[in-house]
């Protein structure tokens, strides 16, 4: 199994020795290895499978599995639930900044199957922790089913940085197969001025259905998203986040860049909801959305809903495609169009990959 | 099917006999069908997408038969209340049927014809067979194929190719409390023929506290470079539900210019459909919501790019005090071939009291790539920055909250090109702000 890590690209001994970070590998809803865990061990920290996990810190994980995300919430976590076989979970005790970055790979192996892994991370009072996902899976002609649930629980002060690269199979050029990515994130800003802050890097799957989200119970919390969609040939990307606003001078940012290729449909939904208590709170939405080609779609459907007058609470959003200007000054110093069209498609996606841990090459 | 909507299944028969053009076998045939897809899905629920943020249940707890018999006079009170547009050719109606005294319709230019439904359906059965129910369909129809298959009045009017109207066109629908429990299913029918312009204000006034209930729907036709300036303001009674759905076709190189006012009812939706079926065309729609007390106002666009090289902007506003609740609903579908579309939306909402809920869903759907597509939408209160250097300036915290929040919405109306329905609607305006100091919304 390691040995498909390898030629994936993910080598774990190597990603460690140069990066210091902790990895977790999931195999088909199965933790095949987690590195690290003694060091983590060290300073309290709790990284390891989710199977383990139950094993050996039952108090910790019936204490928080399933009270951000229920099993009622919606279809899938219903089926993640039900079914989920393992996943990641991170403890961070009091006061504690994670020595490293956590990271877990997920695959999905096997033909016509379900990958349904549970991620579940704690931080608790004053502690920190970042955390950065990356998925990939095998090119085949059948579709294949990712439903995940993640749960982040962020008590007074705490911080949990959670960065997604989400590469699986999208299908082919006709879009046949490819994964159904249909995932449950969210976070609860339990404590006062504690952070969540989700970064996400979409490229992947036939049909994605995500909208990571954060519950600002504590006074002066934070949430932030930060995401960027690729789509191309058929896929459809469907993403965006929900910021639900409860405690006092609670705040969020929301910045989302899309951009679609081919006969793609790549959708920003997303929801900023003020409830009466949240007074001061203050959120900002910006939507940015790039057509390449004339037979793709960029949509975006933002709700917002403000229950208190002290709130507030900003949108914008554009789309539209490469500006001509743009093209024309990169033509202009000798690059070709298509290293044109590429850099500025970088551009614009810019903000967003630089809040991600390990920065991807250009 | 909603218990409601099976309460009026039961009752449609008994209503059909009083429902004018009876004796035209296509409408008869456009009624049933139009009842036949209401009877299937009844009242929308806020499943329906489209009806997310408002709950119908209010409307859909009895039924309100349509007005059918004649109605009373119209009350020596009100003459007073109709807003005087100068030399507008004005049709009247009370409690939803046609009304002669107070019309002034019978002295327009040649080549414009001022109706009201009952009369086209005798006198021009075959324009009305043309241009009712077309194509430019909204996404939830329940009210447009209710009002279909019960219509009982409402305005028509054409304007021939080339006409250019001088006078505005004034609609006035008024209901008293002798329409109490009742609904007036109003269908107005507007055709700009080619190259014509015309200015309509269509208002609506209440004058009791009974509940009643006006369903209306305008289909609008605005042909090649014809330029429609249309003007709305809802002030129906504060017990009242006021449905509306405009829906408006547009052709090449035609103007459409909408401004909508809404500060009537306890649950009022004003939905506007724009078809932008041809290139060059200029689309404006803007409007206000004023909510106090405890109304829910509700303003839903949708604006479709059908054709390249259009263009259509768009700006709302809300002041929102006490226990009132506003919702904004605005949808930009740029279809497939509709390239070098500029669409540009925005929609901004003043929350007054901490009772107050505003919300707001802009909506882009866009599937061509050569276009410059934006939206903003902001919901606070007042900035306090404003209000600090006015009362630096020793302006007291009402007068300078009042100040800053006439300003937020007044100048909405610089735009309305016709000076008498500006100062009607600026005079409506007016009345709404002097009574907001007086209820504590800004306490």
């Amino acid at each position: 199994m390691l040995s498909t890590f390898e030629k994936l690209g993910i080598p774990l001994k190597e990603q460690e020795a140069l990066a210091g970070v902790a990895v977790d590998a999931v195999f088909d809803s199965i933790s095949v290895a987690t590195t690290y865990k003694e060091k983590l061990a060290e300073v309290g920290v709790i990284f390891c499978p989710m199977s383990e996990a139950v094993a050996n810190h039952p108090e910790l994980v019936k204490k928080y599995l399933g009270s951000v995300v229920p099993y009622s919430d919606n279809f899938f976590a219903t089926l993640n639930s039900a079914v989920f076989s393992d996943g990641s979970f991170v403890y961070v005790p009091e006061g504690v900044r994670c020595p490293m970055e956590l990271s877990t790979y997920f695959r999905i192996n096997a033909a016509k199957t379900g990958q349904f892994e549970r991620t579940l991370i704690v931080a608790e009072k004053g502690s920190y922790v970042s955390y950065l996902e990356g998925c990939t899976a095998p090119m085949r002609d059948e579709n294949q089913l990712h439903a995940a649930v993640v749960e982040l629980v962020a008590m007074d002060d705490a911080e949990i940085k959670y960065s997604t690269v989400q590469n699986w199979y999208p299908g082919d050029k006709d879009g046949k197969g490819g994964i159904y990515n249909f995932v449950t994130k969210r976070g609860a800003c339990r404590g006062r001025n504690s952070k969540i802050s989700w970064t996400q890097v979409e490229t992947g799957s036939a049909i994605t259905w995500k909208y990571p989200s954060c519950i600002l119970q504590g006074d002066n919390s934070v949430g932030e998203f930060y995401s960027v969609a690729t789509t191309s040939n058929h896929q459809q990307a469907d993403t965006g986040t929900k910021m639900i606003h409860i405690g006092k001078n609670t705040r969020s940012t929301i910045i989302s860049k899309g951009i679609s290729a081919g006969q793609s449909q790549n959708t920003y939904r997303g929801l900023v909801k003020i409830l009466g208590g949240a007074a001061n709170a203050r959120n900002y939405t910006q939507c940015d959305s790039l057509l390449l080609g004339d037979r793709c779609g960029a949509h975006t459907v933002p709700y917002i809903e403000s229950r208190n007058r002290t709130a507030h609470v900003e949108h914008e959003a554009t789309t539209s495609k490469i500006s001509e200007d743009q093209l024309f000054y990169c033509n202009q110093r000798g690059l070709s169009q298509e290293d044109a069209v590429s850099t500025s498609a970088r551009k614009s996606s810019r903000n967003c990959r630089s809040s991600l841990p390990l920065r991807p090459r250009n | 099917m909603t218990q409601i909507g099976s309460a009026y299944i039961e009752r449609y028969p008994e209503w059909q006999n009083g429902l004018p053009g009876r004796n035209l076998a296509w409408l008869s045939e456009l009624r049933a069908d139009a009842f036949a897809r209401f009877a299937e899905r009844g009242f929308p629920t806020r499943k329906t997408e489209a009806w997310k943020y408002t709950n119908l249940a209010p409307l859909a707890k009895d039924v309100f038969a349509p007005q059918t018999a004649a109605s009373g006079k119209m009350p020596a009170t009100v003459p007073a209340h109709i807003p005087d547009l100068g030399t507008a050719h004005r049709i009247v109606f009370v409690n939803g049927r046609a009304e002669s005294d107070g019309s002034t319709h019978n002295a327009l230019p040649k080549g414009v014809r001022l109706m009201t439904l009952g009369e086209a359906l005798k006198e021009a059965p075959d324009l009305i067979a043309d241009h009712l129910a077309t194509d430019n369909k909204p996404e939830e129809p329940a009210f447009l194929d209710m009002n279909t298959a019960l219509m009982t009045e409402g305005a028509v009017l054409t304007i021939e190719p080339g006409v250019e109207l001088e006078a505005p066109v004034h609609l006035f629908f008024l209901t008293t409390d002798a329409a109490a429990r009742s609904a007036m299913h109003l269908r107005n029918l507007i055709m700009a023929g080619k190259g014509s312009a015309a200015t309509v204000f269509e208002s609506y006034l209440g004058t009791g506290k009974a509940e009643y209930w006006t369903n209306v729907v305008t289909e609008i036709r605005v042909e090649e470079k014809a330029r429609l300036h249309h003007h709305k303001l809802q002030s129906e009674g504060e017990a009242a539900y006021h449905i509306a759905m405009t829906l408006t076709k547009i052709e090449d190189h035609a103007t459409y210019d909408s401004f909508a006012m809404s500060l009537g009812g306890s649950l009022a939706r004003n939905e506007i459909r724009a078809l932008l079926d041809g290139s060059g065309i200029d689309c404006r729609l803007n409007g206000i919501n004023l909510a106090r007390q405890r109304p829910h106002l509700d303003t839903t666009t949708t604006i479709d790019h059908a054709k390249p090289g259009s263009t259509c902007n768009e700006t709302y506003k809300s002041v929102v005090g006490d226990h009132a609740e506003t919702v904004f609903q605005g949808k930009i579908i740029v279809r497939p071939d509709a390239q070098k579309t500029a669409a540009h939306q925005l929609n901004r909402n003043l929350l007054l009291s901490d009772e107050a809920q505003a919300n707001t869903k802009p909506e882009l759907r866009i599937h061509a790539d050569d276009v410059q597509c934006s939206h903003g939408a902001t919901v606070s209160e007042l900035d306090e920055q404003a209000l600090f250097y006015l009362r630096s300036r020793g302006l007291s915290e009402n007068a300078a909250r009042s100040l800053l929040t006439e300003a937020f919405v007044t100048e909405m109306l610089d735009d309305i090109e016709n000076i008498s329905i500006r100062e009607a609607l600026r005079h409506a305006m007016a009345d709404w702000l002097a009574g907001l100091s007086g209820t504590g919304g800004q306490a």
